[in-house]
């Protein structure tokens, strides 16, 4: 019930500003986005879908900087692994 | 998928994981309390329990909106159902549950016009296309789906739509932890918030629970690295002795929420004095209604509903397993009279409740996992 | 009219603090005869249980001592697990589509109701096709009907499904299919246009699979029954090779290939109804198999089994393989091949595509010695381009699909409950 699933916005339909059509994985689907009328989003931007309406934009950049810390933790611990193999070698 | 797989990356998990267990001080035990049945749903689906360390217990609280409807209200709405000039429209979630006379799958097989729908959006397609019949949503959900509901029926309004109504089931999260907060049974180290409703209703409502109960919040993101990632930052909380609320859903959860679906509730909603949460008894000011403004959609007002009050079995012990007092397993129904087919209590009605989720996903003892995932 | 709802007032029945609700009629007893059944079959067990000495009790005589936690899990899962090999019986009064879904009510339906009243020796082993033995020729015997709604979808239409079903079914016996019947059931009102596309598009998928439809039938009923039109077919082919197949045939050491990406049919007729309004570039995977059954029996000795993957999709199959071999099946989420479209319909929706129908796919169960000669002939087939090894079978926990996740974790993949996409196939 909770399932907001990630899709970009392709473009608007005409005659309705509260509709617009949204891409999941290749898969299109026309959503109201009228809960994001105070900033509508633009075609080629990313929203939060659930039951047929945005709740949210997802923020580019906040994105980013998640992948970012993901990363270097990532980064970091392969980091780490590749020096404790490289220890074990006498 | 984007913003999808970037978030299931292995490796990371293997980090993030490491990080967590270098946190946890030795013998002692930490206990977070997941309130989001989609949270529950995750970490069974990818197995994340065996990212953390033994030392680390995930509970799952009351976070399911299905869930958490009593029997009598499920009653309600088959007798709304029944009504030959009604077509009841609802969530594919809600068409298994089960009141006292069977569920709306049931109903379906017994010749009564119920159909499912993905979006409220849908019934008001259902109504313009059938004027002759009297079309009901059954709502449900937190404030997540909340602001949906509100704006079909602003919709609804807009179209001057004279046969469509809601039978209202929402209810708001924050009465239901402050109930698991003040049980006397409890002993939880802190919270994983829940990502979407917190896109509505921002970071702000948890601040009590930090201020006034000194536990640890983060708002979780549903990806299980989010979710990982969310139990380090508590865990980092813990270690540093803050107690704050944090927001690791950055790219979709914004602090303040959202403005316009928070009107879009306000205007057409308003609580209820007292609501029955099936396993956790009656809470005050925890669901909503539609408002007199708006009684011209209220299936409640429009129709006769019987009311009727079904209180749950006595063998029941769903109370506990909502409160993370008991685990699914030790509940002394489960699995046998209480299943995913024959669901007595509300853990196991919905595939996101926990006792469904453990039965579905995680029925095998972390012992056995273990050994079957190092082969 | 009920004492507690009246028109224009609010009913309350959630709404009750407990001092108000005197005039409130609460049932503390239930008059739900489910939830009463369900508690006494829960008395059965505990019953049984108590009966049985275990010898992970730690009880002595007049003091029962608590039992460590993991010792505790597994007592409920055996509890668990004896509830499940239980006699199947069907609790509901009424039919309902879960029963039609392929999962556990319709496994359950086709054991306690027909099972039990037919029960012979050819028909236990609840394989796709039956096996007999005609005058010292070995023979395949199968039936299916088609119910699809909507009748015409991206891919084809009923008709293409009623050939190739029923010739998939022969041909994952190992039988050569050979001829088929066809019984029509037709609604008053639908148009000879459309049944003549159906049959068209029968005519074009029996050529195409080798096979001749040489007998019928044809019922017309009222308006407002059969939907348009429903199709039953049967099929008779030839076994020519001496092998057993079966899904009780898989031994630790097997691996589980599948032909092609999942989910594409289910998804293509979830779609095709346009309730949901989503549009995408799917189509149903309808196809004859044997063609491919072919190359794979001939280029490998050590084919356990085969199953053609429809109603509850790849998942349910992996559970018959586990519960009939009583083995374990592992399977990796990362190696499943689904389409992206197919993936993110199936999100959209909180669908699995585990549990979708398709009508064009292969599982089979081989030999893991002989695994990459069964990828190289599957894959020689246009068919089999996308065919990949899944998983494999270990010998615990028996009775148990698992599945690891891309993630890395571990989860039970168990038969479906409830029925997401009705009307499939």
């Amino acid at each position: 019930m909770c399932l907001g699933i990630p899709g970009e916005v392709i473009e608007f339909v005409a005659d309705q500003p509260d509709l617009a059509k949204v891409d999941v994985s290749g898969v299109r689907r026309v959503i109201n986005i009228g809960l994001l009328a105070d900033d509508p989003p633009r075609p080629g931007e990313w929203v939060l879908i659930h039951v047929g309406f945005a709740l949210s934009k997802i923020d580019e950049d906040e994105a980013a900087a998640a992948l970012q810390f993901l990363e270097g933790i990532g980064q970091a611990y392969e980091e780490e692994l590749a020096a404790l193999q490289e220890s074990m070698i006498e | 998928m984007k913003f999808v797989d970037e978030y299931r990356n292995a490796d990371q998990a293997h980090a993030l994981s490491a990080k967590i267990a270098a946190l946890c001080e030795p013998g002692r035990h930490y206990k977070f309390m997941e309130v989001c049945g989609g949270h529950t749903h995750t970490i069974y689906k990818h197995g994340l329990e065996d990212y953390l360390p033994e030392s680390v217990e995930l509970v799952h609280g009351p976070g399911c909106p299905v869930c958490v409807i009593p029997m009598g209200r499920v009653d309600d709405a088959m007798h709304l159902a029944a009504n030959p000039d009604v077509i009841m429209t609802s969530f594919g979630d809600m068409m298994r549950v089960p009141g006292s006379q069977g569920s709306f799958f049931d109903a379906k097989a017994a010749g009564t016009d119920i159909r499912m729908v993905y979006s409220p959006l849908d019934s008001l397609k259902i109504a313009r296309k059938n004027p002759g019949k009297r079309v009901v949503f059954m709502a449900i959900g937190f404030e997540t789906t909340a602001p949906s509901t509100a704006m079909t029926v602003l919709r609804a309004a807009a179209e001057g739509l004279e046969n469509f109504s809601v039978f209202c089931n929402h209810v708001t999260i924050v009465p239901a932890i402050k109930a698991i907060l003040d049980s006397p049974d409890l002993r939880l180290d802190g919270f994983l918030g829940p990502g979407h409703v917190s896109t509505v209703i921002g970071c702000r409502p948890y601040e009590f629970i930090a201020r006034d109960y000194g536990k640890p919040v983060v708002v979780a993101g549903f990806e299980p690295l989010d979710i990982l990632q969310s139990i380090y930052m508590l865990m980092l909380q813990l270690a540093e002795g803050r107690t704050a609320v944090e927001n690791q859903y950055t790219r979709v959860v914004p602090w303040d929420g959202n403005i316009v679906a928070l009107k879009a509730i306000g205007q057409t909603m308003e609580l209820r004095p007292y609501f029955e949460w099936r396993g956790l008894g009656f809470i005050s000011h925890s669901a909503l209604r539609l408002r007199a403004e708006y009684a011209r959609f209220d299936a409640e007002l429009l129709f006769d509903v019987p009311g009727v009050r079904v209180a749950d079995p006595k063998a029941c012990q769903c109370g506990e397993v909502l409160k993370g007092v008991l685990k699914p397993w030790e509940c002394k129904v489960f699995g046998t009279a209480c299943t995913p087919e024959t669901p007595i209590g509300t853990c196991m009605v919905s595939p996101e409740g926990a006792c469904a989720a453990y039965y579905n996903f995680g029925r095998l003892s972390r012992q056995r996992v273990k050994e079957v995932s190092r082969s | 009219m009920t004492p507690a709802g009246q028109i224009g007032q609010r009913t309350a029945s959630g709404e009750d603090g407990g001092e108000a609700g005197q005039d409130r009629r609460a049932s503390e007893d239930h008059s739900a005869g489910w939830v009463a059944e369900a508690l006494r079959a829960h008395d059965e067990l505990t019953a049984q249980a108590a009966a049985v000495p275990n010898p992970h009790d730690g009880r002595t005589k007049g003091s029962p001592q608590p039992l460590p936690g993991t010792v505790r899990e597994e007592q409920v899962l055996e509890r668990i697990d004896r509830a499940r090999r239980s006699r199947p019986r069907v609790k509901e009064q009424r039919i309902t589509m879960s029963h039609g879904a392929g999962g556990k009510a319709t496994r359950t339906l086709v054991e306690a109701v027909f099972l039990d009243a037919f029960r012979n020796p050819l028909l236990e082993p609840l394989e796709d096709a039956a096996q007999l033995h005609v005058n010292g020729s070995r023979m395949a015997l199968t039936t299916d009907s088609y119910v699809v709604s909507p009748l015409f979808f991206p891919g084809g239409n009923i008709g293409d499904l009623a050939v190739n079903g029923t010739v998939n079914d022969l041909a994952v016996a190992g039988a050569v299919p050979l001829y088929l019947t066809a019984g029509f059931i037709i609604e008053e009102g639908f148009p000879v246009d459309d049944l003549r596309r159906i049959v068209a598009a029968m005519r074009d998928a029996a050529t195409a699979a080798g096979v001749q439809v040489v007998t019928g039938d044809t019922k017309v009923v009222e308006k407002g029954k059969a939907d348009g039109c429903y199709i039953n077919t049967a099929g008779v082919g030839v076994i020519e090779h001496r092998r057993t197949l079966g899904v009780a045939q898989a031994r630790p050491g097997d691996v589980v290939i599948v032909s092609g990406p999942i989910g594409d049919h289910g998804i293509t007729i979830m779609l095709a109804r346009g309730e949901l309004e989503i549009e995408a570039d799917v189509t149903s995977d309808t196809a004859p198999l044997h063609g491919l059954v072919a190359g794979l029996l001939a280029a490998t000795p050590g084919v356990r089994a085969m199953r053609d993957a429809t109603r509850g999709g790849v998942a349910t199959i992996l559970n018959e393989v586990a519960t009939d071999a009583g083995v374990c099946v592992v399977v990796r989420e990362d190696d499943i091949p689904v389409r992206p479209e197919v993936r993110g319909a199936a999100e959209l929706l909180g669908i699995d595509p585990m549990y979708v129908a398709c009508e064009g796919r292969l599982v089979a169960v081989v030999d893991g010695a002989q695994a990459d000669s069964a990828l190289a002939a599957m894959r020689a087939h246009p068919l089999g381009a996308s065919a990949a090894v899944i998983g494999q079978i270990a010998d615990d926990p028996a009775g148990i699909v698992l599945l690891k996740t891309a993630f890395g974790g571990t989860r039970i993949v168990d038969l479906l409950v409830g029925d997401p996409l009705p009307r499939i196939c």
